[in-house]
């Protein structure tokens, strides 16, 4: 009895995930036209294509990802093979883990006095993506960290017992092999800030221009979906975006999803 | 020559690995550089609970704002903590472990989910239902509290999936060997085992859903006021930043992150809570 109550909360919670995601793309598919995905705004939105902010999802979450890859990845190479555990490491983990919790509305704020406002960057893609960049570290770190740790020590021990020193190691030996888990990470973190909306209107704007540097301000897909709903301008527009939104983000899931499987399937071999 | 490059690599990584602890310190610094200088002038008591918001005659009181947000939070979770505990306890106890493999990932999809879309689907779905069926707007807490019990249900699931998942196979074999019925040894021990872990998934949950932003303003209606029914249109303290804070200068500016840090506090402590939590359980 009480199992039939809990089976039909799970289904409700699937149905409901099912349920968002075919209605999206039913009311969304009929608009992505080869056009709508290859022509800019006019109107503010409510005729002509996305293109601008197709381009501007692909450049802010690859260039959050540049900045916070090496940052990241850093940071789980030294907590994993230059430390053992200690008041600083545990330190690190706890800036990485508070890091991880701040809504993202905060960052928006920060990322507004910070770079727009005191920095004097304005609204732009750098300052978009320096704080995309911020929110995604805890993300690249964590699983890189574990990617890392993944890597057998026999490996290490064999690189170390031929002469090579730590860094040698870790550059020839630990990364290379950790790399599909860091891959996962970066793939995720990607998909993370294409769906961000908040932090990415108060720091990187919201033109409908082509970005021709990294100081011209760009909008996201998510963003130009938030204006079109809340402004109303267009129902059609605002479902077809949506839907080439959520087919993005899947597609990224899918395949950070894959490729962690087959890392573990490989690692546990 | 090999040396150099050693040293120079460790000292470049000690720095790099600061990144993120800095991050967090300028975060946090910043923040409060701007919002409390505000919280002394205007005085705790007048900014916390006074009900007048009106930046343009210096009103500055987010009353409205914090008992909205904590009606929408109390909602989310009504909505979300059941369904999310019971989702997870089906999965991890009375599902073949094949159907999880499929079901576990597409639940964790929801995560994926950009919160506009939510919003959005709540504006175009859920609210014109709550206001042909039971009144008002339709932009309301009860929708805000349902929108954002749908986007917590990943966080809960998996937190309470990974505390359930912990408790010791030993357990639940004691159980059954006493003669106990899968479901009492389900809710007689292994709930009672992972009741920690439990717990903090719902604290968790609590801190994503005060802490939303772009789903709230799109569902929950928008207007300063303190919340009568479920069916009354509010404004979180999330939405009123991210609303005021393009035309805000001056005073009103500083308010804005004023109400900035006491939710960086309030979910900061939240967070806190729930990771020891998690952590003490592992300890165990």
């Amino acid at each position: 009895m009480a199992v039939t109550v809990l089976g039909a909360a799970t289904l409700l919670t699937v149905v409901v995930l099912v349920f968002i995601i075919a209605f999206v793309l039913v009311k969304g598919l009929p608009g992505v036209t080869w056009e709508f995905l290859s022509s800019a705004p006019k109107d503010m939105g409510k005729a002509g294509g996305i293109f601008p902010t197709l381009v501007g999802t692909v450049l802010l979450p690859l260039l959050a990802i540049a900045i916070a890859l090496p940052l990241g990845v850093g940071t789980a190479v030294y907590l994993t093979e230059y430390t053992r555990e200690n008041q600083l490491t545990r330190a690190l983990r706890f800036g990485t883990d508070c890091l991880a919790g701040i809504p993202s509305i905060i960052f928006g704020l920060f990322g507004f006095i910070f770079f727009v406002v005191m920095l004097k960057m304005g609204w732009c893609l750098l300052s978009g993506a320096l704080t995309l960049a911020i929110m995604v570290l805890p993300t690249i770190i964590r699983t890189s960290e574990e990617a890392i740790r993944s890597v057998p020590n026999a490996y290490r021990e064999v690189s170390f017992s031929l002469g090579a020193t730590r860094w040698e190691t870790v550059l020839k030996v630990v990364l290379p092999n950790a790399l599909p888990g860091i891959v996962t990470g970066m793939i995720l973190g990607i998909g993370r800030s294409i769906g961000e909306t908040a932090a990415v209107i108060f720091t990187a704007g919201s033109s409908l221009r082509m970005p021709m540097s990294v100081f011209d301000s760009v909008r996201t897909m998510s963003v130009h979906f938030y204006i079109l709903a809340r402004e109303g301008i267009s129902n059609e527009n605002a479902y077809a975006t949506a839907a080439v939104l959520i087919i993005s983000v899947l597609l990224i899931n899918l395949v950070a999803y894959s490729m962690m499987h087959r890392f573990i399937a490989k690692r546990s071999k | 020559m090999r040396l150099n490059c050693e040293t120079v690599a460790k000292g470049v990584l000690t720095v790099v690995a600061f990144s993120a602890l800095a991050s967090l310190l300028l975060i946090a610094v910043f923040i409060f550089k701007e919002g409390l200088p505000f919280m002394l002038k205007v005085g705790l008591r007048d900014f916390l609970f006074s009900s007048t918001w009106n930046p343009q005659v210096g009103q500055f009181g987010i009353y409205p704002m914090i008992v909205s947000s904590l009606y929408v939070t109390f909602g989310a979770m009504v909505i979300g903590a059941p369904l999310g505990i019971a989702g997870a306890i089906f999965m991890n106890e009375f599902l073949p472990r094949s159907v999880m493999r499929i079901i576990k990932p597409t639940i964790e999809l929801l995560a994926g989910i950009p919160s506009v879309v939510f919003g959005f689907l709540g504006v175009m779905v859920l609210a014109p239902f709550i206001r042909a069926h039971l009144g008002g707007p339709g932009l309301s807490v009860l929708a805000a509290s349902v929108i954002l019990g749908i986007m917590v249900l990943p966080t809960v699931i998996s937190i309470s999936t990974d505390a359930i998942g912990a408790v010791p196979n030993s357990y639940r074999e004691g159980a059954l060997a006493l003669g106990a019925t899968r479901w009492q040894s389900v809710h007689m021990v292994t709930i009672k085992a992972a009741r920690s872990g439990i717990i903090a998934s719902i604290i968790l949950a609590m801190g994503r859903a005060l802490g939303e932003t772009m789903a709230v303003i799109m569902v929950a209606g928008n207007t300063v006021k303190v919340p009568h029914a479920v069916t009354d249109p509010v404004r979180t303290l999330t939405a009123n930043i991210a609303l005021e804070m393009a035309n805000a200068t001056g005073m009103a500016r500083e308010a804005l992150f004023a109400t900035g840090v006491v939710l960086f506090v309030v979910i900061m402590i939240l967070n806190a809570v729930a990771m020891s939590a998690i952590k003490g359980r592992g300890n165990k």
